[in-house]
């Protein structure tokens, strides 16, 4: 019986439809939920309604928060794509063994757990009065974003050919020029994925935030996680899906701007 | 070639923002948990003797070993079965598994409450269609966080398998069946060791990322479920107890590292062939 193909295959088959499960299910349950037409959480839901999305778009709660979140996020995901991308250009032509050194010290947000950065920057910042400010909020997401930023251009960098920039200067461009229109064209692809990737993760930021909020200034997975805490109200799954639709519209644009570059779509 | 010069310009932000927001922070959390309140490793000495927290540091091992090996366990199947479909298929898996990885872990908690919960859809379903007379209590216990943690960290596990075993010739196998192996012999005296490589790579990122969770077991476990993560936040959050946070803050810290250091020298090790 374990010889034959038929029964692996089958058991194959049984496998992967209970991965696509596992793995989707969540996803797809939050998705249908948030439009159900009932007033109470219930599956299959029995009609079609907007009425979450209206709910989470009158409520003053929600759009504020939402607000918060989007202020928090183009200017952390700006900062970190300028500092991480001129980082990753000075890193790639650095010759000296500190290289390696700078670049760890640069991505240790991204190793060290996630509450240990949070706390020590809570403590910090409470002292230097950046608690519970926009402005402290936004310094805390470059930091957790701008590793990201670094390894993808980093990683472009490691394969970009060096020569096309000597061949640009010995035609008399200046090193600026040379920048401008040969360097920074051939690396854009990364720098906006680096950038994308900075976006959806400081949206989808809680831990660090939930740390450096106040009730003035809350960003949207806070207001998210104290709702949890108390029921799970449909609204919840609406706003749940608006995170879920940055994440995937960040996805496709990426996916769109590297395969014009291109470029063969990565993770 | 240009940049030669001026390059260490460029470096300067981002190390400043770093240097400033993240180095000096978490070097203030480890004199914090040394100085107060007197100099001294008594924070230490609190956290290696007392019950409580002995009892979430086991937590927190535990959960992060249990969590492992149930992710090779569903991870090594999904892989062989990555790596033997058609292509279409495997699009599908990856997608499937990469998925998660792209929606905020907040979400995808909150989707596990709705379905686990009492009143949740599961229980709903089972006892609809007659199976259960009670509903199960699926959620703030350690079944839920392993059933979310598992489901978060199983790409680290999937892909480093998947890259081995691509590679894997499957002629080993029938080698060994034909010199008179039984399907299990061979497999757990052949298969299995060649793909040992990619089980420890991913072992090892799914157990050291699983150490520092926080938001899956909070929203997800129950009061004795609660891992290092956790303790870290409630005593500062609600006992402002400083000392005491920044000295288990450091103990995740060193022991996350140590487990880093060790991978790389394993990695090192392979790398040379031996």
């Amino acid at each position: 019986m374990f010889q034959s193909e038929r029964f692996w295959g089958g058991l194959r088959g049984v496998i992967n439809v209970l991965l696509v499960i596992y793995m989707l299910a969540p996803l797809v349950v939050t998705l249908v939920i948030s439009f159900s037409s009932a007033l109470y959480l219930t599956f299959p839901p029995p009609g079609f309604s907007l009425q979450w999305y209206e709910k989470m778009f009158s409520n003053p709660t929600w759009t504020r928060a939402l607000w918060t979140s989007l202020k928090i996020l183009v200017p952390a995901a700006f900062i970190a794509t300028i500092c991480g991308t001129a980082a990753a250009l000075a890193l790639n032509r650095m010759t000296s063994r500190w290289a390696l050194v700078i670049r760890g010290v640069l991505m240790a947000p991204l190793i060290i757990p996630v509450i240990i950065t949070a706390a020590a920057i809570f403590g910090v910042f409470r002292i230097w009065g950046l608690y519970g400010t926009l402005h402290g909020l936004i310094i805390a997401h470059v930091i957790l974003t701008l590793p990201f930023v670094l390894s993808t251009v980093s990683a472009n960098l490691a394969v970009f050919d060096r020569r096309l920039e000597d061949a640009a200067m010995n035609c008399g461009a200046t090193p600026w020029m040379t920048f401008r229109r040969v360097t920074l064209p051939l690396i854009s692809p990364s720098v906006m994925s680096g950038m994308l990737f900075a976006m959806v993760i400081s949206f989808d930021e809680l831990i660090v935030s939930l740390f450096l909020s106040t009730p003035r200034v809350r960003p949207v997975t806070v207001q998210m996680w104290s709702n949890i805490k108390g029921d799970t109200d449909p609204t919840i799954a609406a706003i749940a899906t608006v995170l879920f639709m940055f994440s995937l519209l960040a996805l496709l644009m990426d996916g769109i701007a590297r395969r014009r570059s291109g470029q063969a779509p990565g993770l | 070639m240009f940049l030669k010069n001026r390059n260490i310009w460029l470096l300067a932000p981002a190390v400043l923002l770093i240097g400033i927001c993240f180095l000096f922070p978490v070097s203030w959390l480890l004199q914090r948990s040394v100085s107060e309140p007197v100099w001294g490793l008594q924070n230490y000495i609190t956290i290696f003797s007392k019950t409580i927290y002995l009892g979430v540091l086991w937590n927190t091992v535990a959960i992060a070993g249990v969590t492992t090996l149930l992710c090779a366990l569903i991870g090594f199947p999904v892989a062989y079965s990555m790596a033997h479909s058609s292509p279409w298929i495997r699009k599908v898996l990856i997608f499937s598994v990469l998925i998660p990885f792209w929606t905020s872990i907040l979400v995808r908690s909150f989707a596990w409450l709705v379905i686990l919960q009492r009143g949740g859809i599961l229980n709903d379903f089972l006892a609809g269609i007659g199976l259960i007379a009670e509903p199960l209590d699926l959620v703030y216990n350690r079944f839920g966080v392993l059933l979310g943690m598992v489901q978060v960290l199983l790409p680290f596990m999937v892909f480093p398998l998947f890259s081995v075993i691509t590679r894997i010739d499957g002629s080993y196998f029938s080698a060994a069946t034909n010199l008179g192996a039984t399907p299990i012999r061979a497999f757990f005296r052949v298969y299995l060791p060649l793909c040992l490589p990619g089980l420890a790579t991913g072992a090892m990122l799914v157990f050291i990322i699983s150490l520092g969770y926080f938001i899956t077991p909070a929203l997800l476990g129950g009061r004795g479920d609660i891992m290092i993560a956790q303790l870290i936040f409630e005593r500062i959050d609600e006992f402002g107890d400083w000392p005491l946070a920044s000295a288990l803050a450091i103990v995740l810290l060193v022991g996350t590292g140590l487990l880093f250091v060790l991978v790389n020298a394993l990695i090192k090790i392979r790398g040379r062939g031996i």
